[in-house]
């Protein structure tokens, strides 16, 4: 390990002092992340396969989805780390004009207006602010003292507010939360003190009833009542989480088999190919299958962590603890909901439901981690 | 490079990311916990629940509704048969917006605003799960358009159904009736084993043959265990029980003299029967004017419904075994027998007819039909060859009315034939006690001289009048009328019900009399044998429809159509071997012996010259047919008061 930790601090000048520097080392690769990534999202194909009816249509569109994610990955692990500290405020101003633009010329179906239209190609600008909030908060933090003070945790509160705001309004309440949180992980990994962390979980608390009564759309509150009671309507909203309680429930420790899944096979499962496509796994393969994808994530976490111990600067240490953390919370709220833990909210399962965005932004994230675990000791003042 | 940054603590910033990311992993340990504790509570804990909940998910037990018995004529002609129906179903549970989905069907194939209405109705007593039919008799062509448009009508199916189908169309509608829809009120009136029997079937049978042998024609009920997917489609079966088909039924009629006998009424309201003098079977089963009962299988709409309803021919009506109608001069050959029998008369008795009659004591006079009477000497021969009322008159009196009302009831009048067909009505043959309960009035002796000739308080059903007919034909064996001959291909035996004891030369003389009805000098009923090379032993009947005031002339033009007399004629034949029987009533016909009797002899025309080899079916003796111990009559000795 002292060896190790000897060759990473080398400066550049010394590196011909080593061998000739490794293919990962060159191109800022992450050896253990990368197989751990191409793992799961082979995984996903397969278990995607299965939960689309065995149409490969789908298969092939998101084995293409991938392929581009890897790429985007490979051209983020290659951007240096400085350049996104650098730009930060750009890209956050950047994304929170297509915001606005959303607001007023967005597309979009079932009530909702996320996407822009340019041409005939599809864009939803909340995916950008994924990376853009965490980036911009933690290089707001990187320049000031930490533990930080209450003006900059107000100055950084009001950087996560802006955007979570506009996309609330599309209204896609996930993403906002998501976008929300991976912000005041940042913040809290600066050193928040606890004082302020409990206060604002007091007044969160306290806003709650509000919330409920003004904040929340009929849809949402029935979601989040079905929770308590999902019996209740078994055939209108409680019909999700019956269905997907059942199929995995049914699945038992050794599961139906492969594209065995009575439940999701026969159709009972409803987007059995995206939100709740854990429950198609976990039916065919298992309560071993659902361990095998939980310990996937965790490897894929704890890898994360340690890229951000060893991240050489706060700007990086902060982003790469949000990127990882904030991974946490889409596979947690996925599952979550799936298993009736949480109430019904769109996210995905990352890197194995089927959809397209959102695997790019993932990839490009992991991507950015990359650049951090291969950050080499620069000068940076 | 920004003031901040002078004052930066790289070891304590470390130190403090250290520690929050320490507080983070292990909140990301308990969460995983808690997922992992979730997976097991789902997977391990309930397994068995959650399994049992896909199973009932995806496994649902389907009756498999048995396909209805058939029904054939006595030669094997298909009298009501199952076709196939393609009926367009709606599983509520299935479907997001009902009204959007009707809404897009009715864009889709054609869907009457009463469809919709009938369909929300059903939709109320339905069982979960269950297709609610919204249309019947798609076409080809809208099936064709409802399977390309299924991909975006979950719940929709169109279901392919077994429905009943009367070939002959109105031919038989009085006798094998027919089938319609399971409406609340028979609902209501299931008890539990029928709501088993009846999972799967949406018809019953409601009049006729269809509602009498309902229990025999629908079958039993199958079931199949079938897995379906989210949307209802069954995509394979696990497990069948066959449901097991209802009985086929083989008739006495004859599909070729139920057409003769309908020609031959022609126009005409009325009605004829015709039996089959050894078994009781019914031959032709004719009630005019009748009505198409496809109709009425899977719901007649409310126009052609109350065409049929408000007809002033009433067309639904059967007059066969409901029609109660005063049977006339008909009963005379049946009352002289019993006068014999009992004494009153002998074949030597004659009565002087002047063309009335007074009753000792009565200063009311009684016309005979014959404004002149029929002679001085009338015997019972020429009593019922001339249909001479006073003959008659004259026995009533010193009979009485408790001898005829005996007689009466042993040939079946007054009381339900007993015949295989629901919603029979019994007629009325009077009696002392009848007259008192029913009008609290004493028995008089005119009243005994209006019933001897079938008038007054006599009512009687052409059925009643054909049995009576075949009892005589059969010298007092008296079968109870039967439609069905064979019960899947099992013989059914006929039955007598009762045995009317009187000596030979007694039938004879009866005999002698209706084949003077027919070829005598006099006869009413010529029109009955015209042309026919066997001979024809019969009895015609005139019935008043308006009782005419006394001294008051008959005058037909004067009266409305309607109100003219019931034309009325019984008759057997061959004489000398009786093998049918036949009774006819034409509605307002006036002459029994012009209009009634040319009918009658059209039946035994047909009937008796069938080629040979319909001479064993006549019999009764179908070949695959197995005899279930044919019983032979076992009549019991029925002495007659003296």
């Amino acid at each position: 390990m002292a060896s190790r930790d000897y060759m990473h601090r080398l400066p550049d000048a010394g590196s011909s002092l080593r061998r000739p520097e490794s293919f990962s080392r060159r191109w800022h690769i992450d050896l253990p992340l990368l197989l751990l990534l191409i793992l799961l999202a082979g995984v996903g194909l397969v278990v995607l396969y299965s939960a689309s009816g065995e149409e490969s249509h789908y298969v092939k569109r998101q084995a293409v989805f991938m392929a581009l994610a890897f790429v985007g990955m490979f051209i983020a692990a290659q951007i240096p780390l400085e350049f996104y500290r650098r730009w930060s405020p750009w890209f956050y101003l950047g994304g929170c004009c297509l915001l606005v633009a959303v607001l007023f010329f967005g597309v979009g179906a079932k009530g909702a207006q996320r996407w822009l239209q340019i041409g005939g190609f599809r864009f939803q600008p909340s995916e950008a602010l994924k990376l853009a909030v965490p980036i911009a908060v933690a290089a707001y933090l990187h320049k000031r003292s930490l533990p930080p003070s209450f003006m900059t945790v107000v100055g950084a509160l009001v950087i996560i507010a802006i955007p979570a705001a506009l996309i609330v309004r599309q209204p896609d309440l996930g993403t906002s939360i998501l976008i929300a949180a991976s912000g005041i992980f940042a913040l809290y990994l600066s050193g928040l003190s606890w004082k302020m962390i409990g206060s604002a979980v007091v007044m969160a608390l306290m806003a709650a009833w509000p919330m409920w009564i003004w904040g929340l759309r009929d849809y949402q509150k029935q979601r989040i009542l079905t929770l308590f009671n999902p019996d209740a309507d078994r055939l209108g909203a409680g019909w999700n989480i019956f269905q997907s309680k059942a199929a995995i429930g049914s699945g038992g420790w050794d599961g139906k088999g492969y594209m065995q899944g009575t439940q999701s096979q026969l159709d009972f499962l409803p987007e059995s190919h995206t939100d709740f496509i854990i429950a198609v796994l976990a039916e065919e393969w298992g309560m071993r299958g659902a361990l095998f994808l939980l310990a996937l994530y965790l490897l894929i976490i704890a890898r994360g962590i340690y890229i951000s111990f060893m991240a050489q600067h706060v700007f990086g240490r902060l982003l790469a603890g949000s990127i990882t953390l904030t991974f946490f919370v889409y596979v947690f709220v996925n599952i979550g909901m799936v298993t009736g833990l949480l109430p019904v909210v769109g996210v995905p399962l990352p890197l194995v439901s089927h959809g397209g965005t959102s695997v790019i932004t993932l990839m490009a994230g992991f991507g950015i981690l990359m650049a951090i675990s291969t950050e080499r000791r620069r000068v940076l003042f | 490079m920004s003031e901040n940054l002078r004052f930066k603590d790289h070891h304590t910033e470390q130190r403090l990311f250290r520690n929050r990311m320490l507080v983070a992993i292990f909140g990301v340990v308990v969460l995983l916990g808690v997922l992992v504790a979730r997976f097991y509570n789902l997977q391990v804990v309930n397994f068995e629940d959650y399994r049992t909940q896909s199973d009932q998910n995806r496994i649902q037990v389907r009756p498999v509704p048995p396909t209805r018995g058939l029904i054939y004529d006595r030669n094997g002609e298909m009298l009501a048969d199952n076709r196939p129906s393609y009926t367009l179903s709606v599983v509520r549970e299935r479907v997001k917006d009902l009204d959007a989905t009707i809404e897009l069907l009715g864009r889709i194939v054609r869907l009457e605003d009463s469809d919709v209405e009938k369909f929300k109705r059903r939709l109320q007593r339905r069982r979960p799960f269950e297709p609610v039919p919204l249309r019947y008799r798609l076409s080809e062509d809208e099936i064709a358009r409802i399977s390309v448009n299924e991909f975006h009508l979950p719940g929709v199916s169109v279901e392919a159904e077994l429905v009943r189908y009367y070939p002959e169309s109105k031919l038989f509608a009085h006798s094998v009736g027919y089938v319609g829809r399971i409406n609340d009120r028979e609902l209501s009136g299931f008890t539990e084993e029928d709501v088993r029997r009846y999972r799967g079937t949406q018809s019953i049978g409601k009049v006729g043959l269809e509602r009498s042998y309902e229990d025999l024609l629908l079958g039993e009920v199958g079931y199949e265990n079938v897995e379906t997917n989210a949307r209802g489609r069954v995509l394979r079966v696990l497990e069948r029980q066959d449901p097991k088909p209802g009985a086929e039924l083989t008739l006495h009629l004859d599909t070729r003299l139920q057409q003769v006998a309908t020609e031959a009424l022609g126009d005409n309201r009325g009605a004829v029967v015709a039996i089959d003098v050894k078994t009781g079977g019914v031959l032709a089963f004719v009630s005019q004017p009748s009505y198409d009962p496809n109709l009425f299988v899977t719901g007649i709409s409310f126009r052609d419904y109350s065409a049929l309803r408000d007809s002033l021919d009433v067309p639904l009506f059967n007059r066969v075994v409901q029609g109660q109608y005063p049977p006339g001069s008909t009963l005379k050959p049946m009352m002289g027998l019993g006068g014999l029998a009992a004494g009153i008369i002998r074949a030597d008795t004659k009565v002087p007819d002047p063309g009335f009659y007074k009753l000792p004591n009565d200063s009311r006079i009684y016309r005979d039909w014959k404004r002149w009477g029929h002679g001085k000497h009338v015997d019972l021969i020429e009593g019922l060859a001339q249909s001479c009322d006073v003959y008659f008159w004259d026995m009533a009196h010193r009979w009485g009315i408790d001898g005829m009302h005996d007689i009466a009831t042993r040939f079946g009048l007054g009381e339900k034939t007993g015949i295989d067909l629901p919603r029979e009505y019994p007629g009325l043959f009077p009696s002392r006690a009848w007259k008192r309960g029913a009008r609290g009035v004493p028995w008089f002796p005119g009243d005994s001289l209006n019933a001897v000739l079938g008038q007054g308080f006599v009512l009687a059903t052409p059925l009643q009048l054909a049995v009576m007919t075949a009892t005589i034909a059969n010298r007092g064996t008296h079968y109870r009328p039967q439609m069905v001959m064979a019960i899947d291909g099992v013989e059914q035996p006929p039955e007598v019900l009762h045995h009317v004891d009187a000596r030979p030369e007694h039938w004879d003389l009866v005999f002698e009399g209706m084949e003077a009805v027919v070829y005598g000098i006099h006869g009413t009923g010529k029109k009955a044998g015209a042309g026919l090379d066997f001979k024809v032993a019969g009895k015609t009947g005139t019935a008043q429809v308006v009782g005419i005031a006394q001294g008051e002339k008959y005058d037909s033009e004067a009266l409305k159509e309607r109100h003219r007399d019931h034309a009325l004629f019984v008759a057997f034949a061959p004489a000398d071997d009786p093998q049918i029987a036949v009774s006819v009533l034409v509605e307002n016909g006036e002459g029994g012996g012009s209009v009634a009797a040319p009918v009658a002899r059209e039946l035994f025309f047909d009937w008796m010259s069938r080629p040979l080899e319909d001479t064993a079916s006549r019999q009764g003796g179908r070949p695959p047919m197995i005899s279930a111990g044919f019983r032979h009559p076992h009549p019991h000795e029925v002495a007659i008061r003296g």
